[in-house]
C-alpha cells in the first residue's frame, strides 16, 4: 500500500490503497493540478459536489483535510479529502480517524473515472447523472451503451459518432459512413445497441463542460471490421464532447492507433509523408484540404506524422468528412500535449494497459519528474475511457502510480517507444480547458512538438529528437546543393569546364564523375599499384588528353592511381563484348576502341614517361594475364573460354598499355610485368621496370604468347595478323592468350613501339 | 514591412506572389521578374567557389526610386524576393535576413507537406500567415 500524501493534519499518515491511489490520482487529474501541485479548485468543488454529498459535508472534509487551512487542495489535502469523501459516502464521519481504515473509493455522479470498484456503482449512477447531465450528454449522441458492453466488446476502435449533436445512435450507423469504415458505432456492435449513450458518467465535469468521455459508451465499433477497410472512418464523430468536437475519445484514439498499426507496425516510428499522404486521400477529401489538415497536425515539422500527430490528422479529417469545417488552427484539444495523452491510452486500451501508465513512463524524463501528480492522475481518468479494463487499468495505474511510476511504467509498457513524443496521457474525460491548462505544463516536457514550434524549427539542420532526426533523414530533404559549378545558364558550359578542370584536377584527386568503379581487377592492380604512381602520374597526365579515357580514368578511385581508372573501364567496356564474343576473337576489337582514342601527341617528356611507366606496368600486367590464361587453358585443356576477363589495351600516344583484367594469380603478375617490362624494353619503350624477378620471368617467358616479332617494324602488318598469333614453345594456341595478344597487336599504331608480345618471344 | 512578397521556382515562374493591393500588381510582378536576372548574375558570381559557401541571403539587389528589392536564394534554386518601400528606412539588413529566413523556415513546411507537389502554386494557409505577417499592413 502506497501511503498517501501527508495528510494536512499532519503528521498522522492516512494510508492510501492501490485503488484508491490510482482513483485519487485521476481525480486530482481531472482536477487540473498545476505545476505547483495545487488543484483547481473549482474542479475540486465540481469533484465534491459529483460526491453528491450534502454541501455541509462538503465543507467539513475541506476543513478537516486541511484545504481550507491552506487555501488551495493540495495533492495530500486533496487525497485526505477524497477519502473523506468515500467515508462520508460509507456513512462514516467526516474526520481523519475514519478514513483511516479501508474504505471504498468515493463514488462520484458522472464520474468517468472508472474505477473498478465504481464502476458498478457508476454504472447505475451514470444512468442517473446521465440525465441529469442530459444536457451535456446531448452533446454526446453516444448511447449509453453500457459500458460494461462497451468494454466487452473489447474493440474499442470505434469511433463515436459524429459529433453532431447527440442524435441517436440511430443516427450513427447510417451516418457513419459505413463505407468508411464502419465507424458507425452503433451498427456493429450493436446489435442491440445503438444505444449509445454517452456515459455521461464521464461527465462529471461534462457538465460543466460536457466534454464527457466519450468513451464511455463508445460503441467499439468493429473493430476489425473498420479497421480491415483502410478507409477513414468518416463518422467518428465525438460523441462526447458537444462542445469539443476536437477532442479525441478513446475509442477514436484507439481506432486510429489501430489505423496507424496497419500502416506502420511500430507506434514509435513515423509514418513518412508520402505514405501518410497515399493514405489519407483515401478520404476523398479534396487535396488542399488534406494540405490544410498536414500542416495543422504536422507539429514538428518534419514530414511525418507520429502517432499523435497522426491520430490528430486522422481526426481532423474525419471531423471534415463530418461536416466540420477545417480551423484555421490546431484546436487546443489536439495540441500535442492532448494528442499525445491520448495517444497513450487508445495504445493502452488496445494492449490491455492502461493509457496512463503509458503515458507517463513515456515522459518519463521531463513530465514526470515534473509532475508526478499529474501524470497519477492520468492514469486514473484514462482508465475512465478503458472502462473495458479497468481492473486491469487500475491495476497497472496502482502500479505505476505507486512507485516510481516513470521507470515502472515504462518497463511494464510497451508503448515506451512513444516517449519521445508522448506527454502524460490525460484523461479524455477533462474539459479542454482542463487540457489546454495542462497543456503548457506539459508543453515543457512534450518537448519535441511545442519547442520544435516554438524555436525557430531547426529543419533539417537539427533535431530535437530522434525521431526528427529520422525524419529528417527520411524524407527528401530540399534538394541538395548541386555538385554543378556556378554556371548560371548554360550548366553544359560548365561541364565542359569541370572537364577540363577535371582532367587537369585528375592528379590532385578531384573528379567530376561518377564514384569509381569498385575495382575489379585487383590482382593486376596490386601489382601495379606500388610502382605504378608513377605511371599513374603519367597516365594522369595522359589522361586529359583522352577525350573517352577521361571518364573512365576518373571513376576508379584515386589511391589506386590514375592507372587503374583507365584499366577499368576499358576492361568493362571489352569485358562485355568479349564475354558476348569468342574471348579468342573479341579481343581485336575490344582492344580496337581504345585503340582508337589514340591521344593526341602532345606528350610532354614528363608525361611520356609517365606513360611509359604505364605502359610498362600494363604490359607487365598483360603478360600476367596471358600467362595465366595459358596455364588455365593448359589445364582445363579448354580450347575455348577466356579465363581470366579481357584484357584492354590502351594506347597513349605512342605507347600501348596492355590493361588486363581479372588477373588473379599476384606472382604470375609478378612475372608478367617484369615480362612487360621486358617487352617494352625490347621494343624501345623506355619502360620502368617495376619489379624484376627474373626468374619468374623465364618461366613466364616459357608460357606467354609470343609476340610477333616484327612488331616494331611492320605494326601494320601486326594488326593484320592480329589474330595469328605464333604459338607460344610449349602452349597451344588458345583463344584467351590470343585474345590477349590480338588486344595489343590491333592496338598497336604504325609508329608505335610493339607491345609484349615481341617480348615475350625472346 | 514588405511591400511585396515573391517566391519563385527555380525554373523561374512563380510559385507564390503578394503584394499589398493597394499598389498597382502589376508593377510588383514586373519588378520582381526583373529582379530574376539580378539574382542569377549574383548567384553566378558567388559560384566560382563552392556552393556551400556561397550565401542564401543575396541582399539588396536594386534599389529604385519607390523601393528596394532584396534577394534570397536557397540551395535548391528557388528564390525568395522582397520588395520594400524606399521610404521604409526603418527596415534594417538584420530584419531583412529574418524575413527570408521566416520566409524560408514557412517554405521548407510546405515542402514537407506530402500534398504538395513540388512546382504547383504554394497554396498553404499557413505560408499565407506569414506572408501576411511580414506584408506592410495598411492595406
Amino acid at each position: 500500500m502506497d501511503r498517501g500524501p501527508g495528510t494536512a493534519s499532519g503528521g498522522s499518515f492516512i494510508s492510501i490503497s492501490e485503488n484508491e491511489q490510482r482513483c485519487y490520482s485521476g481525480l486530482s487529474t481531472l482536477c487540473q493540478a498545476d505545476s505547483s501541485g495545487k488543484l483547481a479548485a473549482s474542479k475540486v468543488g465540481e469533484l465534491f459536489r459529483a460526491s453528491q454529498l450534502p454541501a455541509e459535508t462538503l465543507h467539513q472534509i475541506t476543513d478537516v483535510c486541511g484545504a481550507k487551512r491552506l487555501g488551495y487542495f493540495g495533492s495530500g489535502q486533496f487525497y485526505v479529502a477524497l477519502k473523506l469523501l468515500a467515508a462520508a459516502q460509507a456513512g462514516l464521519p467526516v474526520s481523519l480517524e475514519s478514513i483511516k481504515e479501508e474504505l471504498p473509493l468515493p463514488r462520484f455522479a458522472d464520474m468517468k473515472d472508472d474505477r473498478d470498484p465504481r464502476y458498478p456503482s457508476r454504472s447505475q449512477s451514470s444512468d442517473t447523472p446521465s440525465h441529469q447531465s442530459a444536457a451535456a450528454s446531448e452533446s454526446v449522441p453516444r448511447a449509453p451503451m453500457d459500458r460494461g458492453a462497451v468494454r466487452h466488446q473489447g474493440s474499442i476502435s470505434e469511433r463515436k459518432e459524429p459529433w453532431s449533436p447527440p442524435p441517436s445512435p440511430c443516427r450513427s450507423p447510417p451516418d457513419s459512413p459505413l463505407s468508411y469504415h464502419s465507424y458507425a458505432y452503433s451498427i456493429p456492435r450493436n446489435g442491440a445497441d445503438a444505444h449509445l449513450g454517452q456515459t455521461p458518467g464521464v461527465s462529471v465535469w461534462a457538465q460543466d463542460t460536457s466534454s464527457p468521455l466519450h468513451y464511455g459508451a463508445k460503441p467499439p465499433m468493429e473493430h476489425t471490421s473498420s479497421r480491415h477497410s483502410a478507409e477513414r472512418p468518416v463518422d467518428h464523430g465525438i460523441v462526447d464532447y458537444p462542445d469539443d468536437p476536437w477532442r479525441i475519445t478513446p475509442e477514436q484514439r484507439e481506432y486510429y492507433t489501430n489505423q496507424f498499426r496497419s500502416v506502420q507496425p511500430d507506434l514509435g516510428a513515423l509514418i513518412l509523408g508520402s505514405v501518410a499522404r497515399n493514405f489519407f486521400t483515401k478520404s476523398k477529401l479534396p487535396i488542399p484540404e488534406l494540405s490544410h489538415i498536414w500542416e495543422l497536425s504536422d507539429m514538428d515539422r518534419d514530414g511525418a506524422l507520429t502517432l499523435a500527430e497522426f491520430c490528430t490528422a486522422f481526426h481532423l479529417i474525419v471531423a471534415r468528412k463530418n461536416g466540420y469545417p477545417l480551423p484555421e488552427s490546431l484546436p487546443p484539444s489536439l495540441l500535442p500535449s492532448f494528442a499525445e495523452k491520448d495517444a497513450a491510452p487508445p495504445k493502452l486500451v488496445s494492449e490491455d494497459m492502461f493509457f496512463e501508465t503509458s503515458g507517463a513512463p513515456q515522459q518519463t524524463d521531463l513530465v514526470l519528474a515534473e509532475r508526478t501528480e499529474p501524470l497519477i492522475s492520468f492514469e486514473e481518468p484514462d482508465p475512465g475511457p478503458s472502462l473495458q479494463e479497468k481492473s486491469e487499468s487500475e491495476h497497472k495505474a496502482l502500479l505505476s502510480e505507486m512507485i516510481t511510476p516513470k521507470q515502472d511504467l515504462a518497463e511494464e509498457l510497451p508503448q515506451s517507444a512513444f516517449s519521445p513524443k508522448r506527454a502524460p496521457v490525460t484523461t479524455d474525460q477533462e474539459k479542454p480547458p482542463e487540457r489546454f491548462h495542462r497543456a503548457p505544463e506539459q508543453d515543457p516536457p512534450h518537448e519535441p512538438e511545442p519547442h520544435v514550434r516554438s524555436r525557430a524549427r531547426p529543419r533539417s539542420y537539427s533535431s530535437t529528437s530522434i525521431e526528427e532526426a529520422m525524419k529528417k533523414a527520411e524524407q527528401p530533404p530540399t534538394p541538395p546543393p548541386r555538385p554543378q559549378k556556378s554556371h548560371s545558364r548554360a550548366s553544359s558550359l560548365d561541364l565542359n569546364r569541370l572537364f577540363q578542370q577535371g582532367t587537369h584536377g585528375l592528379k590532385s584527386g578531384y573528379l567530376p564523375h561518377p564514384p569509381a568503379l569498385p575495382p575489379r581487377p585487383t590482382a593486376t592492380q596490386i601489382p601495379h599499384v606500388p610502382p605504378s604512381t608513377e605511371q599513374s602520374s603519367q597516365k594522369a597526365v595522359r589522361q586529359p588528353d583522352f577525350a573517352d579515357f577521361d571518364r573512365f580514368r576518373e571513376e576508379p578511385p584515386q589511391e589506386m592511381g590514375l592507372l587503374q581508372p583507365p584499366q577499368k573501364p576499358l576492361r568493362r567496356k571489352y569485358h562485355p563484348e568479349s564475354q558476348a564474343r569468342d574471348p579468342a576473337q573479341t579481343f581485336g576489337s575490344p582492344a580496337h576502341p581504345p585503340g582508337g582514342n589514340r591521344p593526341p601527341q602532345k606528350l610532354s617528356s614528363g608525361q611520356k614517361k609517365d606513360v611509359q611507366l604505364a605502359i610498362r606496368k600494363n604490359k607487365e600486367t598483360n603478360a600476367v594475364l596471358m600467362r595465366l590464361n595459358s596455364e588455365l587453358q593448359q589445364q582445363l585443356k579448354v580450347g575455348a573460354a577466356f579465363p581470366l576477363g579481357c584484357c584492354a589495351l590502351y594506347t597513349l600516344g605512342k605507347f600501348q598499355v596492355l590493361t588486363l583484367v581479372r588477373l588473379q594469380v599476384p606472382p604470375l603478375l609478378v612475372s608478367l610485368r617484369t615480362l612487360a617490362e621486358q617487352s617494352a624494353r625490347r621494343m624501345g619503350f623506355p619502360l620502368r621496370a617495376m619489379h624484376h624477378q627474373p626468374a619468374c620471368w623465364l618461366s613466364v617467358a616459357a608460357h606467354v604468347i609470343p609476340v610477333r616479332d616484327t612488331l616494331p617494324s611492320s605494326p601494320k602488318q601486326q594488326q593484320g595478323d592480329g589474330k595469328r598469333i605464333p604459338p607460344l614453345p610449349n602452349m597451344t594456341q588458345r583463344p584467351g592468350t590470343e585474345a590477349v595478344l590480338q588486344s595489343e597487336l590491333p592496338q598497336a599504331p604504325p609508329t608505335r613501339g610493339e607491345p609484349i608480345p615481341c617480348h615475350c618471344r625472346s | 514591412m514588405a511591400v511585396c512578397i515573391a517566391v519563385v521556382a527555380k525554373e523561374n515562374y512563380p510559385l507564390y506572389i503578394r503584394s499589398v493591393p493597394s499598389e498597382n500588381e502589376l508593377k510588383f510582378h514586373y519588378t520582381v521578374h526583373t529582379s530574376l536576372d539580378v539574382v542569377e548574375e549574383k548567384v553566378s558570381a558567388v559560384g566560382k567557389v563552392l556552393v556551400d559557401q556561397r550565401e542564401l541571403y543575396l541582399g539588396l539587389l536594386y534599389p529604385t526610386e519607390d523601393y528596394k528589392v532584396y534577394g534570397y536564394v536557397t540551395n535548391s534554386k528557388v528564390k525568395f524576393v522582397i520588395v520594400v518601400e524606399s521610404s521604409n528606412t526603418s527596415l534594417r539588413d538584420n530584419e531583412i535576413r529574418s524575413m527570408f529566413r521566416k520566409l524560408h523556415n514557412s517554405f521548407t513546411d510546405v515542402m514537407c507537406n506530402p500534398f504538395y507537389n513540388p512546382g504547383d502554386l504554394i497554396q498553404s494557409k499557413a505560408f499565407d500567415s506569414v506572408v501576411s505577417s511580414m506584408m506592410v499592413q495598411a492595406c
